[in-house]
C-alpha cells in the first residue's frame, strides 16, 4: 500500500528564459488517491511534474515526499518512492528487450537477480504483456509500448504512480485497457491529461491548472461538470457528461 | 527517406542477432571478448609487407558465422560500409613506396579481418553483454557507458532524423534530398532536438535509480568451456603468427608431388 503522502507548498518556478511556469501552487495528495491534474496547453502540468520528481528544482517553496523534501541530496530515496510514466513511451523504453527495460529498475537497486525475474513478471502481468517479455521495444505497436513503460515503472514497486498524458496516442481499445488498469490499481496516482473522460472514470479528485496556477481543487465530479470553470481554463466538459447529440439526453454517471 | 527508416532497423540487426541461441552465443562474454582482444593483437602485430601469414585468420570469423548461424550478407555489408576508410587511408601508399601495393593489400586484409572479428563479436554477445565484460575486466565505468550510449542514441538520433526529412520531403516534393541552403537550419534542428531527446531518456533512466552503473544481466559463471574456447583460438592464432602456415602448405604440396 500506500504510506507517503505528498505536500507541494508555496511551489514556484521559472525556467531560464524567464517563462514563469508555476507560480506559487499549494496542495497535498494522501495516500491512496487518485488525483488527475488537468489544464490547457503550457498550463505547467509538465513542469509541476517535473518539479515533484525532482528532474527540475523550484525557485521558491518545497515539494514533501513523507517526510522527505525533494533536494538532489535526496533524489534517490524519493525516485524510490516515486514511480513516472514518460508522455512518449519511447524516451523510456531504451534497452534491447522487454525484460531488460522493465528489469532497469530493479537492477539499478541491486536486487537479486532471481527477485528481479519475478517482479518483471509481475509487473508485465499486470499491465497484460506477459508474452512480449522477449520482443524488441521498438518493434511494438504504440499501445503495447505504453503497457510496457508502465510495467517499466511497477517493477519497482513505487508508491505513488505519476503518469504524463497516459491515453495520449493509444487507439481506444488500448485506452479502455489502460483505463481498466488504472481503475484497478488502488495505491497513489498522479495523473496529467487532456482526456478528461479518461480523468473522470480514473480520478476522485482533480487539480486544474491554469497559467501556473491552481484555479480548481475539488472532487472530480465537482470540477467536470462545472462548464464556466472548465471554459476559462481552456477545457470542456467531458464528452460523457455533454448532452446526447441524438437524443438530448446526460448520460447518467456512476 | 525510407532508406533512413531502413538503417534504424539495420543498426539494431546486431541486436537481433545477439539473441539468437546458439553454442557460441551461450559462451561466456568474457571469453568471446578476450579472444577477440588476442585476435585482433595477433592481426595487428604481422609486419606491413605481410600478406600470406594473413591468410589463415580469415578462418576465425568464417568459422564463427557458421556456427553462430549468422546471415553472412548483411554482416558482410557493414564491412564494406567501413572500406572507403580503409582505402582513403592506404590508396597513396602504391604512389610512394615500391612495394606499396603489397602494404595497401596488407592494410585492406588487416582491416578487413578486425572489422569482421569484432562485428562478429558484437552479433554474438550484443553490446550490454559486451559492456558487462569490459566491466568484469575492469575497464573503468565511464568509458563503457560512454560505448554504451552512443550505440543508443544512434537510433535516438536517426528516428529524430527521419522525422525531419519526412516532414520536408512532404512539403518540398519535386525536389531530391534537403537543399544546401537548409541543411544549416536542419544540421542545428536535429543537433537540438537530439540534446531534447537525450536528456529525456537520460531522465527516465535517473528516474529508474540510474547511477552511472550499467546492469544488464546475471552474472553467469565462466566455465571450463570458456577457458578451452579461448586457450584453443589463442594456440591457433599464435601458431599461424609464429609459421606461415599457407607457405608450410604449399612445401608440403609441392614435396608430395615429388
Amino acid at each position: 500500500m500506500s504510506y507517503h503522502e505528498i505536500e507541494v507548498r508555496n511551489l514556484h518556478f521559472s525556467y531560464p528564459d524567464g517563462h514563469e511556469a508555476i507560480k506559487d501552487i499549494s496542495f497535498t495528495i494522501y495516500p491512496g488517491e487518485s488525483v488527475g491534474i488537468v489544464g490547457a496547453n503550457g498550463s505547467g502540468k509538465s513542469t509541476l511534474l517535473s518539479l515533484i520528481m525532482g528532474i527540475l528544482f523550484p525557485d521558491k517553496g518545497e515539494v514533501r515526499v513523507g517526510d522527505v523534501i525533494v533536494t538532489k541530496k535526496t533524489l534517490a530515496t524519493i525516485r524510490k518512492r516515486l514511480g513516472m510514466v514518460f508522455q512518449d513511451s519511447d524516451d523510456q523504453l531504451f534497452m534491447t528487450t522487454v525484460f531488460d527495460d522493465v528489469a532497469f529498475g530493479p537492477r539499478n537497486y541491486n536486487l537479486d537477480e532471481n527477485e528481479v525475474k519475478i517482479r518483471v513478471e509481475e509487473a508485465l502481468e499486470k499491465v497484460g504483456i506477459p508474452h512480449l517479455i522477449d520482443r524488441a521495444p521498438f518493434k511494438l505497436s504504440g499501445g503495447e509500448k505504453r503497457a510496457a513503460a508502465i510495467a517499466s515503472v511497477l517493477s519497482m514497486k513505487p508508491d505513488v504512480l505519476i503518469m504524463d498524458e497516459p491515453t495520449s496516442g493509444l487507439d481506444p481499445k488500448s485506452r479502455r485497457r489502460l483505463i481498466n488498469f488504472l481503475k484497478g490499481y488502488n495505491h497513489t496516482k498522479i495523473i496529467t491529461s487532456h482526456d478528461l473522460d479518461m480523468v473522470l472514470e480514473t480520478c476522485d479528485r482533480v487539480i486544474v491548472l491554469k497559467d501556473g496556477e491552481v484555479a480548481a481543487d475539488e472532487a472530480t465530479l465537482e470540477v467536470l461538470t462545472n462548464g464556466e470553470l472548465l471554459d476559462k481554463c481552456g477545457l470542456e466538459v467531458p464528452l460523457s457528461l455533454q448532452k446526447c447529440p441524438v437524443c438530448g439526453m446526460v448520460k447518467q454517471h456512476r | 527517406m525510407s532508406k533512413i527508416v531502413d538503417s534504424i532497423y539495420n543498426i539494431r540487426l546486431l541486436d537481433d542477432l545477439a539473441r539468437k541461441d546458439t553454442s557460441i552465443h551461450r559462451l561466456h562474454p568474457v571469453s568471446k571478448l578476450l579472444t577477440t582482444i588476442v585476435y585482433l593483437i595477433v592481426v595487428v602485430s604481422f609486419n606491413r609487407y605481410e600478406i600470406s601469414g594473413l591468410l589463415p585468420f580469415v578462418f576465425y570469423p568464417m568459422v564463427l558465422i557458421l556456427l553462430a548461424e549468422l546471415p553472412v550478407m548483411p554482416i558482410f555489408k557493414r564491412l564494406l560500409m567501413v572500406e572507403p576508410l580503409i582505402i582513403g587511408i592506404g590508396i597513396l601508399n602504391p604512389l610512394f613506396d615500391p612495394r606499396g601495393r603489397i602494404t595497401f593489400a596488407s592494410i585492406m586484409i588487416k582491416s578487413g579481418l578486425t572489422v569482421m572479428a569484432c562485428l562478429v563479436l558484437v552479433s554474438t554477445t550484443g553490446l550490454d553483454k559486451i559492456a558487462q565484460a569490459l566491466r568484469t575486466l575492469k575497464v573503468p565505468s565511464i568509458f563503457v557507458l560512454q560505448l554504451l550510449l552512443t550505440f543508443r542514441y544512434i537510433s535516438v538520433l536517426i528516428e529524430e532524423l527521419a522525422r525531419m526529412v519526412r516532414a520536408y520531403a512532404l512539403r518540398a516534393p519535386q525536389q531530391k534530398g534537403v537543399r544546401l541552403k537548409d541543411c544549416g537550419s536542419f544540421a542545428g534542428q536535429l543537433l537540438l532536438r537530439t540534446f531534447d531527446r537525450a536528456q529525456r531518456v537520460y531522465d527516465s533512466m535517473k528516474l529508474r535509480g540510474f547511477n552511472g552503473e550499467y546492469h544488464s544481466y546475471s552474472k553467469s559463471k565462466i566455465t571450463w568451456k570458456d577457458i578451452l574456447y579461448i586457450i584453443a583460438w589463442s594456440l591457433f592464432f599464435i601458431t599461424a603468427r609464429v609459421y606461415d602456415i599457407p607457405a608450410f602448405l604449399g612445401l608440403l604440396f609441392e614435396r608430395m608431388s615429388y
